[in-house]
């Protein structure tokens, strides 16, 4: 009986030549992400131990993200706790760099490599074929001092991906799709594997959204086979797998869904569930009151490009805030060599440093009593993006831009022609 | 060991309740977990946290702690003094979160249909839960987790495990 991917690099970071859904092993981590949504709290638990140490600091990667740059001193109090504690210690830091999860995937994430993040949506690593999980500052804490940690090997579910998606359909949109039809704990514990022909049509941009979302269906880790794309980037930023997995032609899964790429459709999610999918036809006509581009799940250059081809020559609807907030500065400094920035601008949008922004209801930009946002962040739930008696919709990049500029819900292909 | 015995008052939630529902965004930057406490599940309902005693147990439906990482989610529910979270079902993330900061989680996914805020209920750890004469069989955590609550967290059970505490 063959393995998965999932069991495959649990059974390489515990030792094993075969590990099982279901078993507990100990494994060696090969990465420690943490950023300033929680580090502060692992320092100050840090600090109790009778003995602290760092096994390996090498594999320790902080960033300040969450509220880049700080809006209270009490912010600034536990960004600088953070800051000290890393020059103190020689931690890799970054702040003001970008979204935790989008440097992660330009400067450090390797095939093959298992990897701990203090923050849900460390799944995205999979999109290079690393399995990345989520966990507390506790957990966390127990990996920086000990150098590893436990883990169940999870069953896996398999999404055969086959034919392309359609011209104004994206990635986005096939994860909500999922997600919306698996339901927000249909992947509770469990690995999503995408594989099949389709796969090969995805960017890497494609393939980080999909992943990055696998944990609003509950997914333990996300992954795809690090095939000639994933590994073209890898090399565009200078670094190589660690190991290259795919799973045995004989390897068990707990489900396996085919899913047709042509049949996908713009959708949106509405409040206040990541799950709560439906066409974004069935919501065209909805008012909004601010739109936001951005995040680590869709605020790389790709979604920025196709922000502004939509954009450009049209204008921010006059009552709507348009925030654009690339999800790093990388992606900031080539937007402007390309252009994009100006037009953003010049379209009325507010463009913002790399930060996550009114994603989590923090940074700037969170919304009112009764507003409505329509976001490519990634959740919606009930109070998310500001007061808890606010709205949230999540759509594309298309969506979401289409949107700003109607005022309202809607798609690109439904926009007026531009005036000329 | 004998099976550990509590009754409890309850107050019984929904489905996906989230961990910006438990402990939202805009509080996090509070200086301590004692200080977020009026705050839990504020979006929902913001009386509950003035409501919620020590000892108190929070019933629910599935994926209760979906959502972010955010540890201060099961430590809130620690500072208000919930004995126990009873759940159809807990999110990942959460889940080990809750163990590793003392926080009792049992899955039981039939009894929420039949209680209602302020019911009363006895627990028998790992046996048990019955309420209004009905009872409903809850299965056995692992040692090795046990051992983390009863220490009141990972970081306590480390250090007991040491000879520190």
């Amino acid at each position: 009986m063959g393995m998965t991917m999932a069991e495959k690099i649990i059974a390489a970071a515990a030792g094993e030549t075969c590990v099982r859904a279901g078993e507990i092993h100990t494994v060696e981590l090969d990465l420690l992400m943490s950023n300033d949504g929680t580090t502060h709290l692992t320092i100050d638990m840090y600090h109790k131990l009778a003995h602290p140490r760092i096994a390996d600091v090498s594999k320790l990667v902080w960033v300040v993200d969450h509220n880049m740059p700080s809006d209270s001193p009490k912010t600034a109090a536990s960004h600088k706790k953070m800051r000290d504690f890393a020059r103190e210690h020689g931690i890799t830091f970054y702040e003001g760099q970008g979204v935790c999860h989008q440097l992660m995937m330009e400067r450090h994430v390797r095939p093959g490599q298992l990897i701990f993040g203090a923050d849900s949506h460390t799944c995205a690593y999979g999109a290079l074929g690393a399995f990345g999980t989520g966990v507390g500052c506790t957990d966390y804490l127990y990996a920086m001092v000990t150098g590893h940690s436990w883990v169940m090997v999870p069953e896996s579910l398999r999404f055969c991906l086959h034919g392309r998606l359609r011209p104004g359909v994206t990635a986005r949109d096939l994860i909500l799709t999922i997600i919306g039809r698996i339901g927000a704990n249909g992947a509770n514990y469990k690995a999503m594997e995408f594989t099949g022909e389709g796969l090969a049509t995805l960017t890497m941009s494609d393939r980080i959204a999909i992943c990055n979302l696998c944990v609003e269906a509950g997914a333990k880790t996300a992954l795809m086979p690090a095939d000639q794309v994933a590994l073209d980037y890898l090399a565009a930023h200078g670094r190589t797998p660690k190991a290259v997995y795919t799973s045995d032609p004989d390897a068990v899964y707990a489900a396996t869904y085919d899913i047709d790429l042509g049949e996908i459709v713009p959708v949106v999610a509405k409040p206040h569930f990541v799950d709560q999918v439906v066409p974004a036809a069935d919501c065209v006509g909805t008012p909004i009151d601010e739109a936001f581009l951005g995040s680590c799940n869709n605020g790389r250059i790709e979604d920025l490009r196709a922000a502004a081809a939509i954009l450009e020559g049209r204008h921010v609807a006059e009552r709507v805030r348009f925030l654009v907030v690339p999800a790093s500065a990388d992606v900031h400094l080539q937007a402007m060599e390309e252009g994009l920035i100006e037009i953003f601008l010049r379209a009325g949008a507010i463009v913002m440093n790399a930060n996550c922004s009114v994603c989590w209801g923090s940074c700037q930009g969170v919304i009112g009593a009764g507003e409505t946002l329509i976001s490519t962040g990634t959740r919606n739930f009930k109070g998310r993006a500001g007061h808890k008696d606010s709205f949230v919709y999540l759509g594309s990049a298309e969506t979401v831009t289409a949107s700003a500029i109607a005022g309202e819900i809607t798609t690109a292909d439904r926009l007026p022609p531009r005036e000329v | 060991m004998a099976a550990e015995t509590f009754t409890a008052r309850i107050w019984v939630l929904g489905d996906d309740i989230d961990t910006d529902i438990i402990m939202p965004t805009e509080y996090l930057a509070l200086k301590s977990v004692e200080d977020m406490r009026p705050y839990a599940f504020s979006p929902l309902r913001p009386e509950l946290a003035g409501q919620i005693r020590p000892g108190d147990v929070i019933v629910a439906g599935k994926n209760f702690g979906c959502g972010s990482s955010r540890e201060q989610a099961p430590e809130v529910l620690k500072a208000l003094g919930v004995r126990a979270v009873i759940a159809g079902s807990f999110a990942r993330i959460f889940f080990r979160n809750a163990i590793n900061n003392g926080l009792l989680l049992i899955e039981c996914p039939a009894l929420r249909a039949d209680v209602a805020d302020g019911d009363e209920i006895a627990v028998e750890v790992g046996k048990a839960i019955t309420c209004k004469g009905k009872t409903y069989p809850i299965a056995a955590l692992s040692d090795n987790l046990l051992e983390i609550i009863n220490a009141g967290g990972l970081v306590h059970a480390m250090r007991r495990r040491n000879g520190l505490e």
